[in-house]
């Protein structure tokens, strides 16, 4: 659906994207993720035609880059870019023309539309008066209008409440299954969970493509989680066994090398300083532990080694 | 105890909504503070009135014993509050824009290059100080608006989703200078919808529509919340067994948490059921405040 080729943008001496050889394929839900000022946001740009790439090229189905058919591709900014003043159904007009669509064929779209996004009995309400979650869904609505083929989302669940950000989700992957093909950039690690494929971006390089799984099971360290007396958060911050350590209200999670070594010096470091030890196991890494890794410099070898899958 | 916070049937209305609604808080010294609820629940709303710049319509608190309603411009000046807008000077430095902060504070000049330093590096901002803050990136810029806000070293800080958008290393790196600074003493009250950052407070109220509906330490909210048993289940395709598993009459609630799901049960003796139905691993759990949140979010709603 969509293949990038040594993709590069400068902004004057800043390289915001370094040779970016990308593809989605089609039926994929890629998500792309990645530190701040990775360049996610400038890529999504260069995908949809709104920035001019300085080398590189940009083949897509349809021809969508061009700026030729807007038709093909769907895009929801990061901010709300939507008019507050106007109500729900206005809003929808008003894009559905931008888009050159007829009267008819909007208001039976957005019909449509609107039972998906569960939005139908806000017709009239103004975008203002709807919460953080229920403008995201307003937002996607207008992006779906035209009948995209692909759909690309930047940031869409940005300051989303828990609840709102899985109905959003739920929608996507309707979308998906009705052969949507969708281009997605969270900084929320369980949403990249939920992503047929990932793509981890950095310094403005894709450092690594990969399924959520496959990059879990390549983790190269180990995850302790310990309950103790303590509540010291940076207690174990001096132990040179653990590479992290961070603390969660009643229990800390620490990032090892060797877990059998680090438990032992965990045990020694607790009993020398009388403090009773609750609990002490090894847990899975999560993808929020993936990308700590991966931002981290010393595993760029790690990913470097790694191929796609599909 | 001595609280640092208290309210009392706090109400705060435009027009004819009612955004927060007879809200009871207190808030001990030292505490960080989780304040969690919906989009629009109304927390926004409540620190603003917290910090003097919004007035009550109805009720009463007092923040570091001032009078919200009477003594609000008593209560800016021992303050911290940083908006989910960083509200910096682009087109100053980093340096520049602690400076400024500190002559709003009106810290003597003699103390201003000391108590910046101090910043510097509590924010971990050292080797940018001369940096525009155009050219930092939104990691960096969330922790310079977190020194401007606490350079007056405020002995009450409010932070109203200071971490939205913000990739997950540099939202660790926050939470662990907040918990230093609520070590040293400072008391933190922080929206958020990260549930990691959630865990780390010592303290969780969690608000919808305006009126306050759980009030505990992370554990017991976890330990009490939900009833029943809940379970995690790893199968192929999540999404598409939710709405399978949702039908089920000894399911009383289903949710996708990364590619597992989390399936509360009536009883424990379902486990069975719901393994030979998945032909998946079904294995009890202890409820994240992910799933307390979404259960207090439904309940209150139905």
């Amino acid at each position: 659906m969509i293949f990038t080729e040594t993709l590069t943008k400068k902004f004057s001496s800043i390289t915001a994207v370094a040779g970016v050889s990308l593809q989605v394929q089609q039926g994929d839900i890629f998500g792309l993720v990645g530190p701040d000022g990775a360049g996610k946001t400038t890529l999504i740009r260069m995908l949809c035609g709104l920035i001019t790439p300085d080398s590189g090229s940009i083949t897509m189905v349809d021809n969508a880059a061009s700026g030729e058919s807007s038709a093909s591709f769907g895009y929801m900014p990061q901010k709300f870019s939507l008019y507050g003043d106007l109500t729900v159904m206005e809003n929808i007009n008003f894009f559905g023309a931008m888009y050159g669509l007829n009267g008819t064929i909007i208001n039976q779209r957005a019909d449509e539309i609107l039972q998906i996004t569960n939005l139908f009995r806000f017709k009239q309400r103004f975008a203002d008066n709807l919460s953080g979650g229920m403008k995201q869904k307003l937002a996607l609505t207008c992006a779906l209008l035209a009948r995209p083929r692909l759909l690309v989302l930047d940031e869409p669940t940005f300051g989303v409440d828990p609840e709102s950000r899985k109905e959003f989700w739920k929608i996507l992957y309707q979308l998906n299954q009705e052969g949507m093909t969708i281009l997605v950039s969270t900084p929320y690690m369980d949403e990249a969970e939920l992503c047929k494929r990932v793509g981890f971006m950095n310094n403005g390089r894709l450092v690594v493509v990969d399924s959520p799984k496959n990059m879990k099971s390549r983790y190269p360290y180990r995850i302790l989680e310990i309950k103790c007396a303590s509540r010291q958060p940076e207690i174990f911050q001096g132990l040179p066994e653990i590479l992290e350590s961070n603390f969660y209200g009643d229990k800390y999670r620490l990032v090892v090398q060797e877990a059998k070594i680090a438990e032992a010096a965990v045990v020694e470091f607790l009993q020398g300083r009388d403090i009773p030890l609750y609990r002490l196991k090894e847990t899975k890494p999560t993808m929020e532990d993936v990308f700590v890794a991966l931002a981290e410099k010393e595993v760029v070898e790690w990913s470097m080694s790694s191929q796609p899958v599909n | 105890m001595e609280y640092v916070v208290t309210t009392r049937e706090l109400t705060r209305r435009f027009g004819n909504f009612t955004a927060v609604d007879r809200l009871n808080l207190s808030i001990a010294p030292g505490e960080i503070y989780g304040f969690l609820g919906p989009n629009g629940s109304g927390k926004s709303t409540t620190i603003r009135m917290l910090c003097g710049i919004l007035e009550p319509s109805a009720g009463s608190g007092q923040v570091l014993g001032y009078d919200l309603a009477s003594e609000a411009e008593k209560i800016k000046p021992h303050i911290g509050y940083m908006s989910q807008k960083f509200s910096l000077y682009d087109d100053l430095t980093v340096y520049e824009n602690l400076d400024f902060y500190a002559g709003v504070y009106s810290i003597p000049y003699r103390e201003r290059r000391h108590r910046i330093g101090e910043m510097i590096e509590l924010a971990s901002l050292s080797g940018r100080e001369k940096d525009l803050v155009a050219h930092l990136s939104v990691g960096w810029k969330q922790r310079l608006a977190l020194g401007c806000s606490i350079v007056a070293k405020p002995s009450i800080l409010f932070l109203d989703e200071p971490t939205s958008g913000i990739s997950p290393t540099s939202r660790k790196m926050f939470f662990t200078i907040i918990q230093r600074l609520a070590n040293e003493g400072t008391t933190v009250m922080v929206t958020t919808h990260f549930m990691d950052e959630a865990e780390r407070c010592s303290n969780i109220a969690f608000i919808s529509e305006g009126r306050l509906i759980a009030n505990d330490t992370p554990d017991q909210l976890r330990n009490q919340v939900l009833s029943g048993v809940l379970v995690e289940v790893e199968v192929a395709e999540p999404m598409q067994w939710l709405a399978k598993l949702e039908n089920l009459p000894y399911v009383k609630e289903c949710s996708l948490h990364g590619s597992l799901l989390h399936v509360l049960l009536e009883h424990e003796n379902k486990m069975a059921d719901l393994r030979v139905y998945t032909n998946s691993e079904v294995n009890p759990i202890t409820p994240s405040l992910e799933d307390v949140f979404i259960t207090l979010a439904k309940r209150d709603r139905g």
